[in-house]
């Protein structure tokens, strides 16, 4: 291990570009990732570090110079994908895009897979619940026009359309799932990042089955659940705020439940 | 619909709850202050119509909302579901209603 991390400090000394490549300091981060998978421990690693450098570079670092067979997930690096989301230093983030030198405390990082979802192993986390619970909630589109229809004139500025806006962007990370209290309390709570996808539904004009969906919505485990903590609108890395959508799902809920047409 | 039913009377019994807790609180606060006897609070309660309603009201009230907030911690620390939790606070809401309105009786009549 000493000696891989002697041989990019050399490189870095010989490197043609010496003087851009500024290492603060501390030089060297402590990093302790979790390996195995729900009965494992924490592994230390001695990772140089470097300006601009994110968790996820760390983590790359590691698994190409100290350990091949560190496992964990990423694919786009630019915080599009949602790929790449770990527990750094106890809260749940977007790996790719989080600088080291924002959440590292003395030199040192945890890295764990998030929170309030099966491991599989070290960094992997089992998405299967997650988006499970997506499909639970009713996000899936189900339009009520035909392929001869005319497409559908939505008008930007109307409120459903700037309320389905504000959570449209949801890159299915599941911080939001992994930050939640009320997801680790009650393993059947559709969670923040499902509902927030329902509601982007309910406002959606196209849609054909909103009284189908917030049935699904206002079943046990369903929005009525949340406790409006606000972590998963903390935590969020793209900041929507489910918070918000579950609060809309609860009045559309009991509208419909006080018009005794809806659930 | 059941969920959104408990969640609607959970709220609406907080928002009866809510001023009387207030006035409760602040009646406990001045019925102390020259010292607490039986005799003072009967004085102020029995025959008194106002006080039964008031009263009568809290307990209907916390019969509501206290076994749904109970539902919902049971919910969120135990396995328990279904129709037998349901069945055991619904025990508890007649206990507490039963108890309350006993408790009302004996200082109002």
């Amino acid at each position: 291990m000493g000696l891989a991390i002697n041989a990019v400090f050399d490189e870095l000394k010989i490197g043609p570009h010496n003087e851009d490549l500024h290492m603060t300091s501390p030089n060297v981060l402590e990093v302790d990732i979790w390996r195995g998978a729900e009965d494992g421990r924490f592994q230390r690693f001695r990772v140089p570090h470097r300006d601009s450098q994110t968790v996820l570079d760390v983590v790359t670092w590691v698994q190409r110079n100290l350990e091949p067979a560190l496992a964990y997930r990423f694919a786009c690096r630019v915080g599009m994908c949602g790929s790449c989301a770990m527990t750094v230093n106890g809260r749940p983030r977007w790996t790719c895009r989080t600088h080291v030198s924002k959440v590292s405390r003395d030199g040192a990082l945890t890295i764990a897979p998030l929170r309030n979802l099966p491991k599989i192993k070290d960094l992997v986390a089992d998405m299967t619940g997650f988006f499970e619970k997506w499909q639970s909630a009713g996000g899936r589109f189900r339009g009520t026009a035909g392929r001869r229809d005319p497409l559908a004139r939505v008008p930007p500025d109307s409120a459903p359309r700037r309320a389905a806006d504000a959570g449209i962007e949801c890159i299915n990370c599941a911080v939001c799932y992994a930050a939640c209290d009320v997801v680790s309390w009650m393993p059947e709570y559709l969670g923040p990042a499902a509902l927030n996808r329902a509601w982007t539904l309910v406002n959606d004009e196209r849609y054909g089955e909103r009284r189908e969906l917030l049935a699904a919505v206002s079943a046990a485990g369903g929005c009525h659940t949340c406790h409006t903590h606000g972590s998963c609108a903390e935590h969020c890395p793209v900041e929507i705020n489910p918070t918000l959508a579950i609060a809309g799902l609860k009045r559309a809920s009991l509208a419909g439940f006080l018009r005794g047409s809806e659930p | 619909m059941k969920e959104t039913r408990l969640y609607l009377l959970q709220r609406l019994s907080a928002m009866i709850l809510a001023p009387l807790v207030l006035v409760h609180l602040g009646l406990v606060i001045y019925a102390v202050r020259g010292g607490l006897s039986a005799a003072e609070i009967l004085s102020r309660t029995q025959g008194s119509l106002f006080w039964m309603l008031f009263y009568g009201l809290f307990v209907v009230a916390v019969a509501v909302h206290a076994p749904i907030g109970l539902r919902n911690v049971l919910r969120e620390w135990t396995p328990w579901r279904g129709r037998g939790l349901d069945w055991a606070l619904a025990a508890i809401a007649c206990l507490l209603l039963a108890l309350g309105l006993r408790a009302v009786a004996a200082v109002v009549l």
